[in-house]
C-alpha cells in the first residue's frame, strides 16, 4: 500500500525533474550549457516510479537521457546543474556532461552516451550484487532504440541464466532520434523479448506514475528474494525533440496532433489529478510544495552559476 | 546532431583557402561534395545502397545524405534499426554476395561497436582467401568535435584502423576530395573507413560536376616551402595552413602535405619533402601515444634517417578522453598554434 507520503514523495520527484528541465529550457538560449541536453520532460513518472521502490545501494544505470533516472534515484541536484555548465563543483567534475552524470553515494555509478552500452555494465552490477550475497538490485534504464542492441539480448540471457537481481526498464518513447520503432522493430513486442531467456516481461503505461509503481515493485521484490531478472516496458513519449529543449514537430516524422495528444496525458498532470482527487494535495499544499521545489531549483542554477571553472591543471587529473 | 552545428556555424578555422587540385568553376560544400558523391554513385551503379541510423531524416546525416532516399527508393537508402554490429556485418554479407554497401556512422565513436565485423572479417576476407574474393564496402564515420560532445562522441579513431592490415582509410580534407576518394572507395573495392571530420561540412571548394575519383595513396603538397615540413590530414590540414600563414609572416617557409588517404601512405611525398627540408612536424587528431603520427615518424626515422636534422615534433591530442567542460575542450585540441609553435621551435 502506498502511504500519502509515498505518493507526495512521488509526486515531488517527478514535478522536481520537470521544473529541472524546464528550467534548463529557459535557459539554454543563453549558451552558457555548453553540453547537449536530452530532456525528459513526458517521461518522468517512469524514473519516478521505478525509483521509490529502491535503496541507496541498489546500483541504477542510465543513458544519454539521464537527468530523470539520477534525480529519481537521489542523485545530487545542484552537482548535476553544476555538471550541465561544466564547473568544478559538477557532479562529474566539468569533465562529463549532461550526458555523463555521477553520484556514487546515491548508487548511480555513471551514465554512459553510448546506446546500449550501459545494459550490460548494470548486468554485471547485478552479477556482483549477488556474489556479495545482497539482496540489493541494479536497474538498466535505456530506450526503444537501445532494444534494437543485439546486446540487450546477450545481456538478458546472461541474466537469466545467472538468474540476477536486476531489472531491465526499457522507457519505449517510440523514437530513436527521429526513427519511429516501428521502422526499426519487426514486431511491437519489447516486453516479450526476454520471455526465451526466463525473463519475464510486463508492459505498463508509462504515463502513469502508480502504475510503473506496483509494475516496478514486484520485479524488484521478485530480484530482492532471489527469483531473477525481470524486463519492463513503459510505453512513454518525449515532448522535446532527441535533443536540446525545442520541438520538432517540424521535421516530418512525428506530428504535431501526436504530440498534442500525450501532453494531454501529462504524467504529472494526470498524477496530480489523481492526488487532488484522493485528498493527497489540495491546492494549498501543492502550491506549497511546487513552490519549494521550484526554488531548490533556482538555487541549484546558482550554486552552479557561482561555482568554478574547471581548473585548467584537472585536465591531466585522474589519469594513470 | 543540433550541438555540433551552434559550434561549426561559429568556427572560424575553416576559413583557409586550401583547395582541391582542379579549378572546377564551381564551387560547393564539403557535405555537397559527399551528396553529390553518394548520388552519382547510386545514379551509375545499381550495386550501390546507401543505409545507416538517420540517413533519411531531417537531418540526414548533417545533409550529406539528404533527398537521396526519395530519389532512389528505400530499398537502396535506408534508415535501420540501432544494431550497428549486425549491420556491419550484412554490409560484408552484401559485398561478398556482390552489392556495394555503404554504411554511415553520425559518430566515428559508434563504429567501435563494430570492430569485429570490420577487423576480424572485413580486413582479412580477401588475403586469408588468397584474394578470390573482394569485400567492397565504404564505411562512412564523422568526427564530432565541440559543444561538449564528450569522450564518446567525439574520438578520432583513425589510428586503431591504421594499424589494420587489409582496410583503407581515407581522411579528405577538401571538397574535390570527399568527393574523389568516396569515387575511389568504391572503384578500388576494398574495405574502406571514410573519416570525415563534422567541421568541415561547411568548407567551400572547386568540385568538378562530372565524377572522377582521386588516386589513393597519393598525397598533395598545399603549401611549398623549404625550412621545414608539415604533414596533416582532416581539419588538421586547415589548422596547419592557418600555422603557415602566420609562419610565412614571420619568415619561415614551411611546406604543408595533405596525406588524403593515410592507408595507403604515400611515403614518398613526406621523405621527398624531409629531404628538402630536414624537418618534420606531423599533426593528427589523434592521442599522442600509438597514433598515426608517431607511426609516420618512425617510418621517416626508418627511411630518411639522413635527411632530418631536427628530431621530429608530433601535434596531436593529448593522452587523455575528450573532457567536456568548455575550457578544457578548447585546451585538448591541437590548434594553428600548436603546429606554429612546433614550427617554431625547430626552426630556432
Ligand atoms: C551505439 C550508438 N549508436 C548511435 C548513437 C546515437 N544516438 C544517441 S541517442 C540515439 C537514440 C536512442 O534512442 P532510444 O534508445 O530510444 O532512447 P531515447 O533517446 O528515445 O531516450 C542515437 C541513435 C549512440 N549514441 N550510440
Ligand atoms: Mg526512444
Amino acid at each position: 500500500m502506498l502511504t500519502k507520503e509515498n505518493k507526495l514523495n512521488m509526486f515531488s520527484t517527478a514535478y522536481r525533474i520537470r521544473r529541472l528541465e524546464e528550467k534548463i529550457c529557459e535557459v539554454y538560449g543563453k549558451q552558457e550549457i555548453k553540453t547537449p541536453v536530452h530532456l525528459y520532460i513526458g517521461e518522468e513518472a517512469i524514473a519516478t516510479g521505478v525509483s521509490q521502490n529502491l535503496v541507496k545501494e541498489d546500483l541504477i544505470f542510465s543513458t544519454h537521457r539521464s537527468h530523470g533516472h539520477y534525480l529519481a534515484k537521489g542523485g545530487n541536484l545542484k552537482n548535476m546543474v553544476a555538471e550541465f555548465y561544466g564547473k568544478e563543483n559538477g557532479c562529474a567534475g566539468g569533465k562529463g556532461g549532461s550526458m555523463h552524470l555521477i553520484d556514487v553515494e546515491a548508487g548511480i555509478p555513471g551514465s554512459t552516451a553510448i546506446v546500449g552500452g550501459g545494459i550490460p555494465i548494470a548486468t554485471g552490477a547485478a552479477l556482483a550484487l549477488q556474489l556479495k550475497g545482497t539482496d540489493k538490485v541494479a536497474v538498466a534504464y535505456f530506450g526503444d532504440g537501445a532494444a534494437d542492441e543485439g546486446v540487450l539480448q546477450e545481456s538478458m540471457n546472461f541474466a537469466g541464466l545467472k538468474n540476477l537481481p536486476i531489472i531491465f526498464v526499457c522507457e519505449n518513447n517510440f523514437y530513436a532520434t527521429n526513427s519511429f520503432q516501428m521502422k526499426r522493430h519487426a514486431d511491437d513486442n519489447i516486453y516479450k523479448r526476454g520471455e526465451c531467456y526466463k525473463v519475464p516481461g510486463e508492459l505498463v503505461d508509462g504515463n502513469d506514475v502508480e502504475a510503473v509503481y506496483h509494475t516496478a515493485k514486484k520485479a524488484i521484490e521478485r530480484a530482492r528474494r532471489g527469483e531473477g531478472p525481470s524486463l519492463i516496458e513503459a510505453k512513454t513519449y518525449r515532448w522535446k525533440g532527441h535533443v536540446g529543449p525545442d520541438e520538432d514537430t517540424n521535421l516530418g516524422h512525428r506530428t504535431n496532433e501526436e504530440l498534442e495528444g500525450w501532453k494531454q496525458r501529462c504524467p504529472i498532470k494526470l498524477y496530480r489529478e489523481k492526488l487532488f482527487k484522493e485528498g493527497v494535495l489540495d491546492e494549498g499544499s501543492y502550491q506549497n510544495l511546487k513552490r519549494e521545489i521550484d526554488n531548490e531549483v533556482e538555487e541549484a542554477f546558482e550554486f552552479a552559476y557561482k561555482s568554478n571553472d574547471v581548473p585548467m591543471e584537472n585536465m591531466y587529473k585522474h589519469l594513470f | 546532431m543540433p550541438w555540433t552545428k551552434i559550434l561549426a556555424e561559429n568556427n572560424k578555422l575553416i576559413d583557409t583557402d586550401i583547395d582541391g587540385d582542379k579549378k572546377a568553376g564551381r564551387e560547393i560544400t564539403y557535405r555537397e561534395a559527399l551528396l553529390e558523391a553518394q548520388d552519382q554513385l547510386l545514379a551509375n551503379d545499381s550495386k550501390v545502397f546507401v543505409y545507416g541510423e538517420g540517413v533519411d531524416d531531417a537531418g540526414s546525416i548533417f545533409g550529406s545524405t539528404k533527398g537521396l532516399h526519395e530519389k532512389y527508393g528505400i530499398k537502396r537508402v535506408f534508415d535501420t534499426p540501432l544494431s550497428e554490429s549486425a549491420l556491419t556485418g550484412v554490409a560484408v554479407g552484401a559485398a561478398l554476395a556482390g552489392m556495394r554497401p555503404i554504411l554511415v556512422h553520425m559518430r566515428m565513436d559508434f563504429l567501435l561497436l563494430t570492430l569485429d565485423q570490420i577487423i576480424n572479417h572485413a580486413a582479412i576476407w580477401h588475403y586469408s582467401f588468397s584474394g578470390q574474393i573482394k569485400v567492397p564496402v565504404i564505411i562512412r564515420c564523422i568526427v564530432g568535435r565541440g559543444w561538449g560532445s564528450g569522450p564518446q562522441h567525439s574520438q578520432s579513431l583513425e589510428a586503431l584502423l591504421y594499424h589494420v592490415p587489409g582496410l583503407r582509410v581515407y581522411m579528405p580534407a577538401t571538397p574535390y576530395d570527399a568527393k574523389g576518394l568516396m569515387m575511389e572507395a568504391v572503384k578500388d573495392g576494398h574495405p574502406t573507413i571514410f573519416i570525415e571530420h563534422r567541421w568541415l561540412y561547411d568548407k567551400k571548394g572547386q568540385v568538378p560536376e562530372a565524377p572522377y575519383s582521386v588516386e589513393k595513396g597519393k598525397g598533395r603538397v598545399v603549401v611549398e616551402g623549404s625550412d621545414v615540413t608539415i604533414v596533416a590530414t582532416s581539419l588538421m590540414v586547415h589548422e596547419s595552413a592557418t600555422a603557415v600563414k602566420k609562419l610565412a609572416e614571420e619568415g619561415i617557409k614551411a611546406e604543408l602535405i595533405d596525406l588524403r588517404t593515410i592507408k595507403p601512405l604515400d611515403e614518398d611525398i613526406i621523405l621527398k619533402s624531409v629531404a628538402k627540408t630536414g624537418k618534420l612536424v606531423v599533426t593528427d587528431y589523434g592521442w599522442h601515444t600509438g597514433g598515426v603520427a608517431s607511426s609516420i615518424s618512425c617510418m621517416v626515422s626508418e627511411k630518411g634517417f639522413s635527411s632530418l636534422r631536427k628530431p621530429v615534433k608530433r601535434v596531436t591530442c593529448p593522452d587523455i578522453p575528450t573532457p567536456t567542460a568548455h575550457n578544457l575542450e578548447a585546451a585538448y585540441y591541437p590548434s594553428a598554434d600548436d603546429v606554429a609553435n612546433a614550427v617554431r621551435e625547430l626552426c630556432s
